[in-house]
């Protein structure tokens, strides 16, 4: 596929670096030729120098046979109008816009074809506060996913010593636990895979991977972690667009304090969060100011500034000053990978949050659903069963005769639309109707091209 | 000095110019319900004060210029002086036994809306005269120079100041229009329809047309003057008392407010607004406070009773009009104190009432919070915000130094009516029912009673006390200050 991508920043950077490695013909737009330069050398891509919203320059980054345009430039106005330009000028079927004000929807008239002609909208920091709230709401888990508009779930949760099942196997679990419809998709010791087989045995420390209908999450996370406190009370260092937006989500919910560097931005958030969240002005890092609003006394305390080295060193202070639990975003995947196995209960990269979104957008066929796991390693990812018997290469086949790639496992079958829908666990001679929705576990990301294929409904279909 | 003077002189002029046609509204009713004498003297009225202001117009035509901040207080207090007298005038001619002092404190008081009565008899005057005193509350209640502004924009009037000195609140700066006489007219428009709404609904209640338009008047500017000595309980009407009681609780609301409704089509504005809602809940709790005591003590016997003359009082007092169904003075002491302190700080900012305003109550609580997080998180970050919106400092400090005041102004009041050789509840409650415009006080100059008991230097004393409170002190202070009249 040939794609656009408008802006070299931190977003366009992560978008560019999971699309390469698909074999895509990917060609950057940025003013800034030094970095543009750094990204050709380090990825296989093409940089042109210019503004994007110029026709000439789309013009020279091959936008005549684009077939995707992803404008990640910083301002809203810029990226629509480039979307606009792709459209009208150069025919470009797909574009994907990075819009930060929420006034902006998804299918709205306004961005339709005779609008901005934005076809999907991402928003990184949107995406960030929808995946903390979900932990937020799940304390016990690291990651949760949700798949089939809601309906089933991919949790991520660290097993914890003396819990249900601790040092049980998988094959025990449906004895230990009768009524909780789950599977056990993929475990991570000490970062690495184990197969995921009944004979494996879960231990403390394990990262499980496990696929549940949204319903009965909290059994599932209680069964594997010891049950936590409900989070109460939270400390929220740094109030940029993500803690602002967290913290207006967290609204009757918690008890927010919010540590921010900026005078003129404390005051703007004063005025956009109730009087109860308290807005203290300070350094995110600075000991007596975090001593002095008890963040020992913190359930969770977040670093959510810009800058990575400050979010480490605040959340490992927190950390060792008493917090329950941390969480911080790191940007730099190295960096995420590094602490979240020690000081820091939970790394989160922004811009990986909205890569699995993107992803939904990019895959060929019925994929409804992708969401990338472990920072990026493996990939969830939900189809639609279409076509018939002879059509498909799933639909009228019971589970043990696809074929799939060696690792990928079918998590969960969702059947049936809207209220009478329900979250099946596959057996081996589970048969897969039509208009299933199907929940794949891709441990490697190389996988995925196969498993997309499996959607894809041959020719004869329409003939 | 006169050379201070003249440019306001100048629209003042004007003003009185489109003062004029006032007069025309009491000939009418006289030239249908009293006798020929009357008719003269409106007709008078309306040629003194359209020849007078001719003149003075011509006297000062080399004077106009464009009004600048000192000019606006100067013309709105001119205004506010000058206004009442000329209104003053045929009360003169047409009250039995009345006295200079007590027509001017009538007019002022009619102008300003506070409903506070110095006269006795009411029953017994000529229709025309009772239809002035109250019209002159609907002229008052909403602002002369907010009318001039918006009927007579010819006049030259479009001055941003004018507007500024004499509607209340603490933040001026809500220009809703682009042009200050469109959002004028617009408040007007607003106002002249709940005034016809409101005409309808008493003459719907039983009244006649007179008694239906006097009481509109007094209803809509939230004066609270009646033609009758007894007030609204006259009528002995639930009804009338019912219709009252709502457009009361309406006029109290900033008029700004429906007129965005109006515009944006949408009743977000009203019911989304901090204001409002405090104005409606603390409403709502009083009277039921307020009822649950009248039938704890057995003043009413069943407690629907109870509920509607809690309810009448409390939107009567609150809202600074002052009408009384009975004598609630006798009712057990804490219901009369608090109505009166109701009707210091309930009303909206921009509404027809006067005292502190409802919003100023809230931005004071506002701060003494934010204060005492302060003193538990010292590194807290807390501004005063009013609808998701920081408040400048200059708003805050402006409204603490309008608390200072207010507060030096009741005390200072106080103590000259005590000097005067008034009891303390008399005194007290009498500055608090005049600098607030609210009405009848307690004491000797209770709901029952009303303030022509008093001698001449105390009428004059709260005559002064209504124009501080209608202009919101400062406008009328700071002409006492010497920085003022410095160059």
């Amino acid at each position: 596929m040939k794609i656009i991508i408008l802006g070299a920043g931190r977003v366009g950077e992560s978008v560019a670096e999971s699309l390469v490695s698909e074999q895509n013909d990917i060609t950057v737009i940025d003013q800034d030729p030094t970095r543009l330069r750094l990204l050709e050398e380090r990825l296989d891509l093409r940089g042109v120098v210019g503004n994007g919203i110029q026709p000439s320059v789309l013009q020279e980054a091959g936008a005549r046979d684009a077939d995707m345009v992803i404008a990640c430039a910083p301002g809203d106005e810029a990226n629509l109008v480039v979307c606009k330009i792709a459209h009208d000028v150069f025919n470009v079927p797909t574009t994907i816009a990075r819009l930060r004000s929420p006034e902006f929807i998804e299918g709205d008239e306004l961005l339709g074809k005779s609008g901005f002609a934005v076809d999907h909208v991402i928003c990184p920091e949107e995406s960030v506060t929808r995946y903390i709230h979900q932990l937020i709401s799940y304390p016990e888990a690291l990651q949760v996913l949700e798949f089939a508009e809601g309906r089933a779930s991919l949790i991520a949760v660290r097993a914890s010593a003396g819990s249900l099942l601790a040092n049980h196997t998988i094959a025990e679990f449906r004895e230990r636990i009768p009524h909780a419809e789950m599977r056990v998709v993929a475990i991570y010791r000490q970062d690495a895979e184990v197969e995921a087989v009944p004979e494996t045995r879960i231990l403390p420390g394990d990262e499980v991977f496990v696929l549940a209908d949204t319903q009965k999450i909290r059994m599932v996370l209680g069964a594997i972690h010891n049950i936590d406190q409900p989070v109460r009370r939270l400390m929220i260092a740094g109030g940029g667009k993500v803690g602002l937006r967290l913290a207006r989500s967290l609204v009757g919910q918690c008890e927010v304090k919010i540590i921010e560097r900026d005078k003129r931005r404390c005051e703007y958030l004063a005025s956009q969060l109730p009087t109860s969240m308290l807005i203290l002005e300070g350094d995110g890092a600075d000991e007596d100011l975090l001593l002095e609003e008890n963040v020992g006394e913190m359930d969770l305390f977040l670093a959510l500034t810009s800058d990575d080295e400050d979010n480490i060193l605040s959340a490992m202070l927190a950390k060792r000053l008493g917090a329950n639990r941390v969480l911080s975003l790191i940007n730099r995947r190295v960096y995420a990978d590094m602490m979240q196995r020690s000081t820091i209960d939970i790394a989160i990269s922004p811009s990986q949050t909205v890569i699995g979104e993107l992803l939904t957008h990019l895959r060929r066929g019925d994929v409804a659903a992708v969401h990338s796991l472990r920072r990026g390693a493996a990939e969830a990812l939900e189809g639609v069963a279409r076509g018939d018997a002879k059509t498909s290469k799933l639909v009228g086949r019971r589970v043990e005769e696809i074929k799939l790639p060696k690792g990928a496992r079918i998590g969960a079958i969702v059947r049936g639309e809207g209220r009478s829908s329900a979250v099946l666990m596959p057996h081996h001679d589970t048969l897969i109707e039509a208009d299933d929705h199907v929940i794949i576990f891709i441990p490697n990301k190389r996988l995925v091209r196969e498993v997309e294929r499996l959607f894809q409904v041959s020719a004869t279909f329409f003939g | 000095m006169l050379s201070l003077l003249l440019p306001s002189l100048a629209v003042f002029s004007r003003v009185l110019i489109g003062f004029s046609p006032s007069f025309l509204v009491p000939l009418a009713w006289a030239w249908f319900l009293d006798a020929e004498r009357h008719r003269l003297i409106w007709e008078a009225g309306f040629a003194l004060s359209l020849v007078s202001g001719l003149v003075l117009m011509l006297l000062t035509r080399r004077h106009r210029r464009e009004l600048q901040a000192r000019d606006g207080f100067l013309l709105v207090n001119l205004v506010w002086l000058l206004l009442p007298a000329y209104a003053a005038l045929p009360l003169m001619y047409t009250v039995p036994d009345i006295t200079w002092v007590k027509a001017y404190f009538e007019a002022m008081s009619a102008l300003t809306a506070t409903g506070s009565t110095a006269l006795s008899g009411l029953d017994h005057l000529p229709v025309s005269v009772n239809v002035w005193r109250c019209f002159l509350q609907l002229i008052g209640g909403l602002g002369i120079m907010l009318l001039v502004v918006a009927v007579l924009p010819m006049l030259g009037l479009g001055g941003y100041q004018v507007y500024k000195s004499e509607t209340p609140g603490p933040m001026k700066d809500a220009k809703f229009t682009p042009r200050i006489s469109e959002t004028a007219r617009g408040l007007w428009s607003v106002y002249f329809g709940f005034s016809v709404a409101c005409l309808l609904a008493y003459r719907w209640a039983g009244m006649s047309w007179a008694d239906a338009f006097m009481h509109m008047c007094s209803t809509m500017g939230l004066g609270g003057f009646s033609p009758y000595d007894a007030s609204l309980g006259h009528f002995g009407s639930r009804e009338v008392e019912r219709v009252a009681m709502v457009f009361m609780a309406l006029a109290g609301i900033n008029f700004l407010r429906y007129f965005i409704v109006i515009r944006s089509r949408s009743l977000r504005p009203l019911t989304a607004d901090r204001e409002i809602r405090t104005y409606v809940a603390v409403l709502v709790v009083s009277i039921v406070l307020v009822a649950v005591l009248l039938t704890a003590h057995g003043v009413y016997t069943d407690f629907a009773q109870s509920l509607h003359a809690s309810a009448f009082h409390v939107i009567s007092l609150a809202t600074t009009t002052g009408y009384a169904a009975t004598d609630y003075a006798l009712w057990p002491v804490f219901a009369p104190v608090l109505l009166l302190f109701l009707g210091s700080f309930v009303s909206c900012a921009g509404s027809t009432g006067g005292g502190i305003k409802m919003v100023r109550m809230i931005l004071l609580i506002k701060q003494a919070r934010s204060e005492l997080v302060r003193i538990v998180h010292p590194r807290v970050v807390n501004p005063v915000t009013l609808g998701g919106r920081v408040l400048p400092v200059t708003v805050l400090t402006a409204t603490f130094g309008f608390m200072l005041i207010y507060g030096a102004s009741i005390m200072g009041l106080t103590m000259v009516m005590l000097f005067s050789g008034l009891d303390l509840v008399t005194a007290f409650s009498a500055v608090i029912a005049t600098v607030n415009n609210i009405g009848p006080g307690l004491g000797l100059v209770g709901p029952a009673s009303n303030f022509g008991v008093l001698n001449d230097f105390q009428l004059w004393v709260l005559t002064y006390a209504m124009l501080l409170g209608r202009l919101e002190l400062l406008s009328v202070l700071v002409l006492f200050t010497g920085a003022f009249w410095r160059r």
